[in-house]
This record gives structure tokens, sequence and C-alpha cells, in this order.
């Protein structure tokens, strides 16, 4: 058996609508392999979230599979019953939402939610809280134990970010999906959330699947990086590959725009004119061809994500011409 | 010349809990100030206190030279022309049941400017935030995150202020939508002599945008000076720490962190001496002291044990 853990292979999901189907994710390939963390990076609109929900299968009724397969364990997760699903998410998958301020119940304690979240296991109700209160030491809550009788709104962001990370690691998933789990809190306390899913990634040898549209936040915390525009996996390769030789005038032209990577006072920062395209109304070719400044003729045809390096893979006409020269 | 702004002991109580506990920073015309600190360090409050949003219940706020601290409502009303706000949610901040142009043109009817030519005015406006002219028919839901914080600055911009108070005018956006928004306030400053008051969190963007910047930390300011001489050499070990804890676009900086570690303090229990000295990674004795603000070359201070 191979070191992947989580395999997509041409995943394409459309959602319905009036104006026709919306071309949501098209020819989606990558792994994700044992232990590995591997980030996701794009502006909004880009299909991370419907990635997401996708792998999760927590899917809108308008949302249509037109091909492609999400292997996990090597199991396809497309075809799989409702039931195995459910046996997954949150124990073998769970995930980390965006927003810390409305991922609790507001009237439920924080110890009761750590339980209550513990339903597959038959030890008893003293156990379940003794391990809460481990996991609540695990992501660096002082005094656990008195902690577990408040509720969310007398912990802070940070800690309320925390508290959820210790949720979904408390059933030791092989997967831990984090759905932009720093954007809603400040540079410092982003810092610390990295810090500690770092250590408890170590800890617990889980996957991490990590969404972001902070190119930081990525080249601080990912092995690997997927780089997605309007739907499309536009490049992907290990952090150092992908920030420090580009592939794809997308990759390049998001990596400049990144006021961080500007280190004297610029008075005009860069950015990429024009929009993103409209996914209900594709245009032909390639998919950045508009706002790229260095589309041609051959643009005008879809380019395959092709191989770069061994580990480094893009979608441009351009790396053609190189490798032909 | 006469200072745009120009805050003093600015103290904002909200029952027992102490949020501003006296703020000094003056903002000349023409210049970008930016206020940086942790959640909770009060920011936003700030801001509001100045535009008589939030009580201020001691200390001095002038605009232009005139006290506006408690005024009332009555006498704020016609320096609100003067005096705009952006608000943090971009989308949050329009009434969904209007249209654009009457989002942007509201603020001349408030004014009783009903003369004008709403439409041109509608046009002249998004023309500027570089929007097209038939967004004016579109709602709010109708428009992306970048789409709503241009209206947000037409709608700033309508009646030509003089001082723009933004609070996290590029939270949420990504980074290339960030970027055409930071050009345009840039440019509309340049064009229109425009104050600003930025809060953030994200320092690349201060760097960026603002002449000087203040650091608050628990509703005080511990540092301020010029950008460039902050993030040259940051003198209070906050400031290092605040501005070591910003992700660089690149995995070989992963270097020269130093970790800010716990929580701030409870407002409702100050710790006393230093505020900061629990988490602060030079603290020593003399830091049960509490110290005073020294200010040396434009570069104020607040610290005993500075870097």
């Amino acid at each position: 058996m191979s070191d992947a853990l989580l395999e997509i292979d041409n995943l394409c999901v459309d959602y319905e609508t009036a104006r026709g189907d919306l071309k949501a994710l098209r020819d989606i390939t990558f792994n994700i392999n044992k232990g590995e963390i591997v980030g996701i990076v794009g502006e909004s609109g880009c299909g991370k979230s419907t990635l997401i929900s996708a792998i999760l299968r927590l899917i809108a009724p308008n949302t249509r599979f037109r091909n492609g397969e999400i292997r996990f364990k090597g199991e396809d997760l497309l075809t799989a019953s409702e039931e195995k699903i459910r046996s997954l998410r949150g124990s073998d998958i769970s995930i980390v939402f965006q927003d810390p301020m409305q991922t609790h119940n507001p009237v439920i304690s924080i110890g009761n939610q750590m339980v209550d979240i513990q339903h597959r296991s038959k030890a008893p109700k003293a156990e379940k809280r003794a391990y809460a209160a481990k996991m609540l030491a695990a992501v660096g809550i002082p005094d656990p134990d008195a902690r577990l009788n408040q509720y969310p709104h007398e912990f802070s962001g940070g800690m309320r970010q925390r508290i959820a990370i210790a949720m979904a690691l408390m059933s030791e998933p092989d997967l831990l999906i984090a759905d932009e789990p720093t954007t809603a809190l400040d540079a410092t306390l982003e810092v610390q959330i990295i810090e500690r899913l770092k250590n408890l990634q170590k800890d617990f040898g889980c996957s991490i699947l990590f969404i972001s549209h902070h190119l930081g936040v990525i080249a601080e915390l990912c092995d690997r990086v997927v780089v997605m525009y309007a739907g499309a996996v536009v490049e992907s390769g290990t952090v150092r590959e992908v920030f420090h030789n580009p592939k794809h005038p997308y990759t390049k032209r998001l990596i400049e725009c990144d006021p961080g990577h500007i280190k004297e006072r610029a008075r005009v920062l860069p950015t990429i004119p024009g929009e993103v395209p409209d996914l209900a109304n594709l245009p032909s070719g390639c998919i950045f061809r508009d706002r790229c400044l260095q589309a041609m003729d051959r643009c005008t045809s879809v380019p395959p994500l092709t191989d770069i390096t061994e580990s480094q893979r893009a979608a441009c006409w351009l790396n053609h011409m190189e490798a032909a020269e | 010349m006469t200072a745009i702004l120009e805050v003093k002991g600015l103290q904002t109580n909200y029952g027992d809990v102490n949020v501003l506990a006296g703020v000094d920073f003056t903002v000349q015309p023409g210049e970008t100030y930016a206020m940086v600190g942790e959640s909770g360090s009060g920011k936003t409050t700030v801001i509001r206190a100045i535009a008589g949003l939030a009580p201020a219940q001691a200390g001095s706020v002038k605009f232009d030279g005139k006290e506006i601290r408690g005024i009332g409502e009555a006498a704020m009303r016609p320096l609100r022309k003067d005096i705009a706000m952006m608000f943090q949610d971009p989308t949050g901040s329009l009434s969904p049941r209007l249209t654009i142009r009457n989002l942007i043109t509201e603020p001349y009817k408030i004014q009783g400017m009903k003369d004008r030519d709403l439409d041109a005015e509608a046009k002249r406006l998004l023309e500027m935030v570089n929007l097209p002219s038939h967004f004016a028919d579109r709602y709010p839901y109708q428009l992306s995150g970048g789409q709503a914080r241009r209206v947000g600055v037409a709608r700033a911009l309508a009646l030509e202020p003089k001082l723009i108070l933004a609070d996290e005018p590029t939270a949420g956006l990504d980074v290339s939508v960030q970027g055409e928004l930071l050009n345009l306030l840039n440019a509309l400053r340049e064009r229109l002599g425009l104050s600003m008051v930025i809060i953030t969190h994200n320092l690349n963007v201060v760097r960026h945008v603002a002449d000087r910047m203040g650091i608050l930390y628990l509703g005080r300011l511990v540092e301020e000076g010029t950008t460039e001489d902050i993030f040259k050499s940051p003198r209070h070990p906050y400031t290092n720490c605040l501005l070591s804890a910003n992700p660089e676009p690149d995995p070989d900086a992963r270097l020269e962190r130093i970790a800010l570690t716990g929580e701030p303090p409870s407002l409702l229990n100050r710790p006393s001496g230093c505020e900061f000295r629990e988490r602060c990674p030079m603290a020593s004795d003399i830091c049960t002291n509490t110290p005073i603000w020294e200010t040396a070359k434009g570069h104020g201070i607040r610290c005993l044990t500075p870097l």
C-alpha cells in the first residue's frame, strides 16, 4: 500500500443553478500522504470550501459530482454509503472551522461539549471528562479541570480556536482539515495556533489539510502546497519549490502581491487586475488567460497539469516552451 | 499648523471595564496614522470614541482645533461630513435593502444636500473607486467582499471629509484585492489631501500606508513613532513581539521568532506595575514600578527595560 492517506483524482464538481451549471471544481488532482501537512492556497471563489465539503460529503442539494474520485485509505468516499461516511466524519477525518466564535454551542459548558463529542466511546463519563481535561492541557489551556465548567464566552478568541482544535483531535483522526483556522485571529495568536498545530501534528502523527489565503501562514506550517485558481489546481509542490521557484504566472503574481514580501515602503502595491472568471460561463482555454501578462495564442487551449520536478507540477504552456528549448 | 486630530488622555469605560486608560496621539493634515495591537487592546474603541459612537468619560478630542468630545449628537452631526468612518465588516455595514446608488448618495440626503444631482454623484463616486457605473442598481448581496469594501470607501468619501477613520479596511480581503484597496486609499489621499487613522492588526499593511504608528496594549499606547523607525528599531518588547509574529511568505524565513506567551490580562483586573511584564521576555524586578511615557526624537515609549 502506498503512503497516500487521501487521494483526489480528476475531481469535477458542479453546482446546478438557474444560470446553468456552475463548474466549481474541475479536474482536481492531488494527494496527502500520511503525516504530511498540505496547504491549499487560493483567493475567494477558488473552490477551497467546495473541496472540503466534497471530502466530507457535507454537500448542498444542488451539488453534482461529475467525475473523479476521492479515496481515503484506498476507499472511494464519493460512492461510500452514508453510514460509512458518518462513521468517518469526526473520527477518522475531523475539521476545524474558520470562526472560533461560532464553533461552540454558547449555552453548554466546554466540558459537556467535549464529553458529548466522545459519544462513540463506551467509557464512563468521568473518564471522558478526564480525557477532555488532558486535551485542553495539550493545546495549552491553563488550569483545564476548572476551565471545563466554563462557557464559550468566558474564553478569548485564540483560546476558543485552540479548544476547537483540541475537540477535533480527541478522536485521534488520521486527517485533520483546518479551514482558515487563523483568519479571524490577529497575528500573535495566528503564530501561536500555527506552532500549536505543528507540535500536535508531531505528537498525534495525523495528516493536516490546511486551507488559507494567507501565504505567510502556509509557508510557515506546510510541507507541500496546492495553489488553486477559479476551481482548478494551477500548481502544486513543496513549499520551497512553490514559494522560491513558482512555475505558474498566477502563483508568481500572488506571491508578488503579498505585502509581507515587499520590505521597502511602496506607495503602489502590486495587484492582479481583472476579475475571476464566471464559473457558470467558463471562458475557453487557460482559466487565468484573461489576467495573465504572458498569455499567448496557445493559451486558448487548456494547459494540462504537468510534472516540472518529481514533486512540483504546474498547468501552464510556458513550461512546455521552456522544456522544448 | 493645527493638527487635524488631537487626542489627549482619552478614557472609555464600559461599566466597570476600563477599556481605554488614557490615549494620546495627534494626526497632522495629510498624514496617515496606524493604530495596531492585539484583539481587545481597544483599537476599535479609540476610533469609535473619536467619532462619538462610543462613550468617552475623560480626556479631550480636538478636531481641527475644536473640542468634540461629549458635544452631543446634534453638534456632532454637521461634523460628520468632515469625519468619515469605514467600518470593519464591509457587507454588514451596508443596508441590504438599499441599492448601491442609494447607499453612496445617502450621506447627501442626511446632510441635507438634496439639490445635488444624485445620479451624477453616484456615477462620479463609483468611478472614483473603480467600480462600473451599472453597479449603482445592484444590492449589497450581489457584491464580493472587495467590491463591498470599495462601496464603503465611496460612501466615506462622498462628502469629501477631512479625516477618515478606517477600522480594519483590508480584513478578510484577498491579497490582490487588498493591494487594490490600499492603492486606492493612497491615491485618494494624495489627490484630496485626506488624513487617515487606520486600525489594523496586519503589520504588512501598516508598513505601506502609514506615516506614523502607535502600538496599543490594554487601552494604552506603549510605543509610538514613524513607521520606518518602529519597523527598523522597535524599542518596546511588545512591539518587537508583534513585529516578529508576522508570518512571511517565505519557507526559509521561519527563524527568529520571539514568542508572545500567555493571554492578554483581564481589563477587570489590570496588573500592577508594567501591564505587559507577565508576558514580557525582558521583564526584570524594576518592572513592578509603573513605567511612564517618555519621548525622544518623536519616538515615544512606555517601558523600563527598552530594547
